[in-house]
C-alpha cells in the first residue's frame, strides 16, 4: 500500500493522501480499490486547482466583504455565566485588519504548566503573581486634609488580606515609588505627607491620584484574571496584555500562552507568530458570528499583511501605502498628495495593476486579460 | 466591429512639475482680458472663452484645429503674471526648499563630504529604481540639516525659516516674496535638488513658484445655458476670470508706477485668487464663493472624493447598451434566464455583421424598422452610423452588404449581464440568456435570488448587453449562472430552492404523500419532464417520494442525515432546505459534483418547479388557528413562566438579603443579574421545547419550519411565550434613574420591569412589554444602519489593497510588483470555488470505491 500511496506523494497535498491512507485502513481496501481512489482523488485535484491568473486577491476581498454585511455590531460578548467581555463581531476585524497598535479589549490565555493546569490548589497564588493590584484596590478611604497639608490613607485590611497584600508591602510601595513624601502610621490611618515642602492642594491632589494608581503587585494593566477549564485543563484569561511579564513567571507554560495583541506578538515572538495570530483571531471573530469563510482567505490576508516582515494594516498608511503604482495609490485616498509627490520625484507609473489600466481603457493584467498572444510575422517565419 | 484606429497601448506615465516655457509652448492663445463675451454673444479673442482654447457652443469652430463641438478636445492657453506667486498644493516643498538651502548661495546646507557620499548611493538606488529607498535617505537629509546655522560653502549665517500660513515665508522677521524665492531657487543646483528628494529633470524647484499661469481649455469647464436663456458659467471660469482681472490690473499698476504698497497689495490679492483657484478648501483662507454663498468648486474638489474626478470617472464608468427595471418573480423560466420586456429589447442592441450568409434574414430586421419587433435600430457602414427610418430604410436596405454591422433588436437566447447592487460578490453579476416576455418588469427565477441577494418588494437591476465576441464569449464561459453555483467563499452553493420550492419539495417527499397516476404523471408534464419508462413504472398510485426522484438523474447515490437516494430514486427521507436548500444544499452539491453544470442548473430548475407545481395543487397556508395549542399544553405552559417569574423573585430576595455569592470577577450585582439571564432563557428554550412536542406535525407553522421558513421559535412566541428582550446583551436598563418606566419603583430588579414579556404575540402584549418590543426592535434596526457603512468601507480597503494579487503561471500568488505573498495558493492550490466546502471529500471517494 504504502507503495502506490509514495507514487502520489507530491502530486496531491500530503494532508488529502494522509485522509486517503487513513479511510483505506479502516476500510480494509485492496491494493487495486487504493489505487482507483488514488486515480480519482488526483482527477479532483488537478479539478480543483487554481486556474493561473485567477484574481484571487478580489474574491478574498469579496469574500469578508460580503458577510461584513451580515456581522453584528455587537462588540461585547459573554459566553458562559463569569466570562469578561471580549470585542467580537465586525469591530474586531476591523481591528484585526487595520492591525492597531492596541487591541480596544487585550486579552490573554495563559496556559500553565504541568502539574499546576489540573490542580486548583496552586491557582490563587498564581493570579495573584499575574493580576495588578493597585493601591486603590485595597484602600477603605482616602482623603486630602487640606489643613494639615497631608493626605489620610484608610487601607481595608479584610481586602488586603483576601489579596495577600500585607501593610509592610504596602508602605513599602509607596516609599519606594514616591520619595519625596514620608509616611506616618497612626491608628490604622497612614498620613502621607511631603518631606521638604508644604504640600499646594494641587499638588496633593495629583500626589493622591500617583498613589492610587501605584501598583502593589502584578503585572501591569492586567486588570483581571479569571481561570476556567478548557478540556480537562485549567486556563487562565486574563483581561491586559504583556506577555513577556507573563513568561517569566515560573508556572506559566510560555508554549501556549497567546495574547490578542498584534504587535506586542510580532516584536516578541516573530512575524511567523504574528501571521497565526491573524488567522486565529480572524477565525475566531467569524466563528463566533456563525459565518463560513474559507480559511485560505483568512490566511491569505494574512500573509499579505505580514509579507514585508512587519504587521501592515490594511489601510491608507499601510498596505495600500506600498503600492508602486501612484495611480492606484490616489485612486483609494488622499488623491492630491499622492499627484503632488508623485510630481516632485518625477515618478513614473508603469501600469501593472488593475485600477490604472480600468481608469486608460486597457485590459486589466489579471484574468483573461493577462494571456497575451505572440504572433510570428511572415518575414520572421522566412528568417528562419 | 472596431473602427480601424491603430491600436496603441499605453506603457507608463510619467508624473512631473510642468515648466513656463513648457506651459508656453502647449499654449495656442495669451488671454489678455477678462471679458468672455462680445455684445453679439461671440466669444472674444483674446478672452477666457477664445476660440482657440476650443468650443463649447455648436456651430462655432476650434480656431486652432478647425474641429466643431464635441469633436475638439480643446487646448491650453497662458497668461503671464505680473508678479510671480506660490502653487499652494507646493508649499510644504517650497518649505523645505528654503531651510535646506543657503539663503546666500543656495547650495544645499550639508558639507562636501557628506553630499558626495549620499548623491552615489541616491545615484545607485535611482539606477536600480528603488524610488521608496529614495525617498527615506532624503527625508533623513532633510531632517539632519533643516537647523543648520551656518552654510558650509560660504559660511553665510542661516536664520530659521517660518511660514506663515497659507503661503508667507519670513526670515528673521522679513518677508520673503515669492520673488526672492524663483531667484533662490534658480541657482539651486540639479545635483542639489536630487539630494533634497525632487528629481530636477522633472520638477525644478523653481517651477513651484508660477510666473506663467496656465489656462485650461475651454471644454475641461463648458458653460452652462439655463432655461431663461441666461449663461452660467463654470466655477473655474470664475475663478480664471478673478485671476486674470486681478493680473491686469497689477500689471496697470506696476508700469503706472504705483506706490509699492499698492501693488502689494494686489499681489497678495492675486495670490489668494490663484491659491483658491486650486485649492478652495484651505484652512486658513476664506473659500471662493458664489454670489449664492455657496463655494465654489475648483480644481482639488473636482479630483478629490468620491465625486472626485478619481473615483467617479476614472475607477468607475458610466456604459451604454444598459437598461434598469424592477425585478419580478417568474419561476417557469429557466435559471440562466433573464425575462426582458419588450420596450426595453426594442431599445438595446446587438451588433451584427452582414455576411452573404446571413444577409437576407438581417435584412428582414432592417425592414422592420425600430418600431416593429423584431427589428433593428442603426445600421453601420464603415465609420458611419446612420438611424433607420422610414425615409433612410430603402437606401439602407438596397446598400446593406457584407461588412456592414446592422444593430439589431434582443432576441431570445442572446448573452446578457445582469447586476443587483450593492455588488458585494462575483455572484452579484452574472450572465444570463435573454427571453423576451411581456410587461415592463426584469423575470427572473427566484432560485437566483440569493446569489443577487433580491426579493421583489420593488428591487430594480440592471441590464448590459455586451457587444463583441471576445465580451460575449467571456460572459458565457466565466459569468454564466451555472458557473456560478458554488460560492468561492466557502465552498458551498449559493443557488438551490427557495420559499414556496422548498415547502413543495418537503410535501411532496412526506411518507404520506400519495397521487394517483394520472395526477403524477400531469404534475410531471407539466414542468416539461416526460420520461415516458418511468411513467410506465408508475402503478396505480404513486409516492410521492417517486414523483420527486423522476427530476433526480438516473444514476444519482446519495444519503444525507435520513434521506437515501439509491440508483436515482428517493427511498427514504424528506427533502428540506439541507438537502436542495441554499447554501447547505448537499443533493444540489452531488449533483453538481457529480454532473456538468449544465445538467445542474437543470436540475435545481427541475426540483424548484416540481416544488412549486405540486404546492399549487395542493394548496398551502398559514392561519391563526396554527398558533393555537391545546387547552392543557397552555396552562403547563403558563405553569412555566410564572414558575419561572417566581424563582427570578425567590432569587432577588436572597439577594436583598445578601445571600448570594459572587462569581469570581464579577460582583454581586453582576451575578444576580447574569443569574437572572440564565433562568429567563432557560424558560423561553423549555417553552420551545414543550411546543415542539405538543404541536403535530400537520401544523402548518410546524411544516414551515421544518421547511426552512421560520423556525419553531416563532411559533413558540406566537403562540405562547415572546420571553426576554436583550438589549446590548443585557436586560433592558435604559430609562429613568434606577427603573425603566416610572410605573416600576425604584431598583426593581423582577422580571417584568426589566424587559421580559410574559405573553405570546397572539395573546397580544400589554404596553409595558409592547414598549420593551419596540426598544429591541429599534436597537436593531440602529445596529443595521450603522453597520453598512462600517462594512463597506472595510470592503472597499480590503479590495482597493488585495485587487492586483493573482495566481501566476507557476502557481505563485504575487502582487502587481512581483512580489511572492503566497508560494502556493492557500498552501494546496485550490480553487475554494472549485472544492467541496473548502476540501476534496476523500471519505466519498473511499465510499465510491468499496461500492464498485
Amino acid at each position: 500500500m504504502a507503495n502506490i500511496i509514495s507514487k502520489y506523494k507530491g502530486k496531491i497535498p500530503r494532508p488529502l493522501i494522509e485522509e486517503l491512507e487513513k479511510l483505506a485502513k479502516v476500510n480494509k481496501l485492496t491494493d487495486n480499490q487504493i489505487k482507483k481512489a488514488l486515480a480519482k482523488l488526483e482527477e479532483k485535484y488537478k479539478y480543483s486547482l487554481i486556474q493561473p491568473g485567477e484574481a484571487i486577491g478580489i474574491v478574498t476581498a469579496e469574500s469578508f466583504g460580503e458577510p461584513g454585511t451580515q456581522m453584528t455590531l455587537r462588540t461585547f460578548h459573554f459566553a458562559g455565566v463569569a466570562e469578561m467581555n471580549i470585542t467580537l463581531g465586525l469591530p474586531r476585524l476591523i481591528e484585526i485588519f487595520d492591525a492597531r497598535k492596541e487591541p480596544s479589549t487585550p486579552v490573554m490565555n495563559i496556559h500553565l504548566n504541568s502539574p499546576y493546569n489540573k490542580n486548583e490548589k496552586h491557582l490563587e497564588k498564581i493570579i495573584a503573581r499575574i493580576k495588578e493590584i493597585t493601591v486603590k484596590d485595597v484602600l477603605l478611604e482616602i482623603s486630602i486634609n487640606i489643613l494639615r497639608s497631608h493626605i489620610e490613607l484608610v487601607p481595608n485590611k479584610s481586602r488586603m488580606k483576601d489579596l495577600g497584600v500585607s501593610e509592610e508591602e504596602l508602605t513599602k510601595r509607596i516609599k519606594e515609588d514616591f520619595k519625596t513624601v514620608e509616611i506616618e502610621n497612626k491608628d490604622n490611618t497612614y498620613f502621607i505627607s511631603f518631606k521638604n515642602k508644604e504640600g499646594t492642594l494641587p499638588s496633593l491632589f495629583i500626589l493622591k491620584e500617583k498613589i492610587k494608581a501605584a501598583r502593589i503587585k502584578g503585572i501591569k494593566k492586567i486588570s483581571e484574571v479569571i481561570p476556567k477549564k478548557e478540556n480537562n485543563e485549567i486556563v487562565c484569561i486574563a483581561s491586559g496584555s504583556s506577555l513577556k511579564d507573563v513568561y517569566a513567571i515560573e508556572e506559566v507554560n510560555f508554549a501556549k500562552t497567546t495574547s490578542n495583541n498584534l504587535f506586542e506578538t510580532a516584536n516578541l515572538l516573530g512575524i511567523e507568530a504574528a501571521r497565526q495570530l491573524i488567522i486565529n483571531e480572524a477565525s475566531q471573530v467569524i466563528n463566533e458570528q456563525g459565518l463560513d469563510i474559507d480559511i485560505r482567505h483568512i490566511m491569505f490576508i494574512s500573509d499579505l499583511m505580514t509579507n514585508k516582515g512587519k504587521v501592515m494594516g490594511i489601510t491608507r498608511s499601510g498596505i495600500t501605502n506600498e503600492k508602486e503604482s501612484v495611480l492606484a495609490r490616489a485612486s483609494f485616498e488622499t488623491p492630491i498628495k499622492h499627484l503632488i509627490n508623485a510630481s516632485l520625484t518625477g515618478e513614473i507609473d508603469r501600469l501593472s495593476s488593475v485600477v490604472e489600466n480600468v481608469m486608460i481603457n486597457q485590459p486589466i493584467p489579471v484574468g483573461t486579460g493577462l494571456p497575451g498572444l505572440i504572433a510570428k510575422t511572415k518575414k520572421e517565419k522566412k528568417k528562419k | 466591429m472596431r473602427p480601424n484606429h491603430v491600436h496603441k497601448k499605453i506603457k507608463s506615465i510619467q508624473f512631473g512639475l510642468i515648466s513656463p516655457k513648457m506651459v508656453k509652448k502647449v499654449a495656442t492663445a495669451k488671454v489678455v482680458t477678462p471679458e468672455l463675451y462680445d455684445r453679439e454673444g461671440y466669444p472674444v479673442e483674446g478672452g477666457l472663452m477664445d476660440t482657440r482654447l476650443g468650443v463649447i457652443d455648436p456651430g462655432l469652430v476650434c480656431k486652432t484645429d478647425g474641429l466643431k463641438l464635441k469633436e475638439t478636445l480643446g487646448h491650453f492657453g497662458y497668461i503671464e503674471l505680473g508678479r510671480p506667486v506660490i502653487h499652494i498644493s507646493y508649499v510644504k516643498a517650497v518649505h523645505a526648499f528654503l531651510q535646506t538651502t543657503c539663503s546666500d548661495c543656495s547650495r544645499i546646507l550639508l558639507d562636501e563630504e557628506s553630499i558626495n557620499k549620499y548623491y552615489e548611493k541616491i545615484k545607485k538606488l535611482l539606477e536600480l529604481n528603488r524610488t521608496e529607498d529614495v525617498a527615506v535617505i532624503t527625508k533623513l537629509i532633510r531632517t539632519s540639516i533643516k537647523n543648520a546655522k551656518k552654510c558650509p560653502h560660504c559660511s553665510a549665517k542661516q536664520t530659521k525659516i517660518k511660514i506663515e500660513k497659507p503661503s508667507t515665508f519670513y526670515e528673521d522677521q522679513t518677508r520673503i516674496t515669492p520673488i526672492e524665492i524663483l531667484e533662490r531657487f534658480e541657482k539651486i543646483t540639479d545635483d542639489d535638488c536630487l539630494l533634497i528628494g525632487i528629481n530636477p529633470e522633472f520638477a525644478r524647484p523653481e517651477w513651484m513658484v508660477l510666473t506663467i499661469f496656465s489656462i485650461p481649455p475651454v471644454t475641461m469647464r463648458p458653460s452652462i445655458t439655463l432655461e431663461s436663456g441666461e449663461r452660467a458659467e463654470d466655477d473655474l471660469t470664475h475663478k480664471l476670470s478673478d485671476i486674470v482681472r486681478i493680473n491686469q490690473r497689477l500689471f496697470e499698476n506696476i508700469n503706472a508706477g504705483a506706490p509699492e504698497v499698492i501693488i502689494e497689495d494686489l499681489w497678495d490679492l492675486l495670490q489668494y485668487h490663484v491659491t483658491t483657484y486650486f485649492n478652495n478648501a484651505i484652512a486658513q483662507v476664506p473659500p471662493a464663493r458664489h454670489r449664492s454663498g455657496q463655494p465654489l468648486k475648483t480644481i482639488t474638489e473636482r479630483i478629490k472624493s468620491k465625486e472626485g474626478r478619481f473615483r467617479n470617472n476614472l475607477a468607475g464608468k458610466r456604459v451604454n447598451f444598459a437598461a434598469r427595471t424592477v425585478i419580478s418573480p417568474d419561476p417557469k423560466i429557466e435559471l440562466n434566464e433573464v425575462g426582458v420586456p419588450f420596450e426595453i429589447a426594442m431599445e438595446l442592441t446587438v451588433p451584427e455583421r452582414v455576411t452573404e450568409w446571413n444577409l437576407d434574414w438581417l435584412k428582414k430586421y432592417v425592414k422592420n424598422g425600430p418600431k416593429v419587433y423584431p427589428g433593428a435600430n442603426y445600421v453601420l457602414d464603415g465609420g458611419r452610423k446612420r438611424k433607420i427610418t422610414p425615409e433612410t430604410q430603402e437606401v439602407i436596405l438596397e446598400e446593406l452588404g457584407p461588412g456592414h454591422v446592422v444593430e439589431r433588436h434582443l432576441q431570445d437566447g442572446d448573452v446578457a449581464i445582469f447586476n443587483r447592487q450593492p455588488s458585494l460578490h462575483r455572484m452579484s453579476i452574472m450572465c444570463h440568456k435573454i427571453r423576451i416576455l411581456p410587461d415592463k418588469s426584469f423575470k427572473l427565477n427566484p432560485a437566483v435570488c440569493n446569489p443577487y441577494n433580491a426579493d421583489f418588494d420593488g428591487d430594480e437591476m440592471n441590464l448590459h448587453i455586451p457587444q463583441t465576441e471576445e465580451a460575449r464569449a467571456e460572459a458565457e464561459t466565466l459569468m454564466e449562472v451555472q458557473t456560478q453555483i458554488m460560492s468561492p467563499k466557502h465552498g458551498l452553493n449559493v443557488i438551490g430552492c427557495i420559499q414556496d420550492s422548498v415547502t413543495g419539495n418537503y410535501l411532496l417527499t412526506k411518507d404520506e404523500t400519495v397521487l394517483t397516476k394520472t395526477d403524477a404523471i400531469s404534475l410531471l408534464i407539466n414542468i416539461g419532464i416526460n420520461k415516458p419508462k418511468t411513467f410506465k413504472k408508475f402503478k396505480k398510485q404513486v409516492t410521492g417520494k417517486e414523483v420527486f426522484s423522476a427530476v433526480l438523474p438516473d444514476n444519482i447515490n446519495f444519503v444525507y442525515e435520513d434521506v437515501q437516494v439509491k440508483n436515482g430514486n428517493l427511498i427514504e427521507g424528506i427533502v428540506g432546505p439541507k438537502t436542495i436548500g441554499k447554501s447547505n444544499g448537499t443533493l444540489i452539491r452531488d449533483v453538481h459534483r457529480m454532473y456538468s453544470q449544465e445538467e445542474c442548473v437543470k436540475i435545481i430548475g427541475n426540483i424548484a418547479k416540481l416544488g412549486l407545481a405540486y404546492l399549487l395543487k395542493r394548496g398551502f397556508t398559514i392561519r391563526t388557528a396554527d398558533a393555537d395549542i391545546p387547552e392543557n399544553v397552555m396552562n403547563k405552559g403558563k405553569k412555566i413562566i410564572a414558575q419561572a417569574i417566581e424563582e427570578v423573585n425567590e432569587l432577588i430576595k436572597n439577594f436583598n438579603k445578601g445571600k448570594i455569592k459572587n462569581f469570581s470577577g464579577k460582583s454581586v450585582d453582576e451575578t444576580l443579574e447574569l443569574m437572572i439571564m440564565q433562568k429567563l432563557n432557560e424558560t423561553r428554550n423549555e417553552t420551545g421545547k414543550l411546543i415542539s412536542k405538543a404541536v403535530p406535525e400537520t401544523n402548518n407553522a410546524v411544516i414551515m419550519a421544518h421547511a426552512g421558513q421560520g423556525k419553531i421559535l416563532n411559533l413558540a412566541q406566537t403562540s405562547l411565550l415572546v420571553g426576554q428582550q436583550a438589549l446590548r446583551g443585557k436586560r433592558i436598563e435604559k430609562g429613568y434613574h434606577n427603573r425603566t418606566l416610572s410605573l416600576f419603583k425604584e431598583d426593581d430588579k423582577s422580571p417584568l420591569a426589566k424587559g421580559f414579556v410574559r405573553h405570546s404575540y397572539k395573546q397580544g402584549l400589554n404596553p409595558v412589554e409592547f414598549f420593551f418590543h419596540a426598544m429591541t426592535g429599534r436597537d436593531s434596526l440602529m445596529d443595521t444602519a450603522l453597520r453598512t457603512p462600517k462594512s463597506g468601507y472595510l470592503y472597499r480597503r480590503l479590495a482597493n489593497a488585495l485587487q492586483d494579487l493573482k495566481v501566476e503561471y507557476d502557481h505563485t500568488v504575487r502582487d502587481a510588483n512581483g512580489t511572492i505573498i503566497q508560494f502556493n495558493y492557500g498552501d494546496d492550490n485550490i480553487d475554494v470555488s472549485r472544492s467541496e466546502g473548502g476540501t476534496i471529500d476523500v471519505k466519498k471517494i473511499v465510499d465510491e470505491v468499496t461500492k464498485q
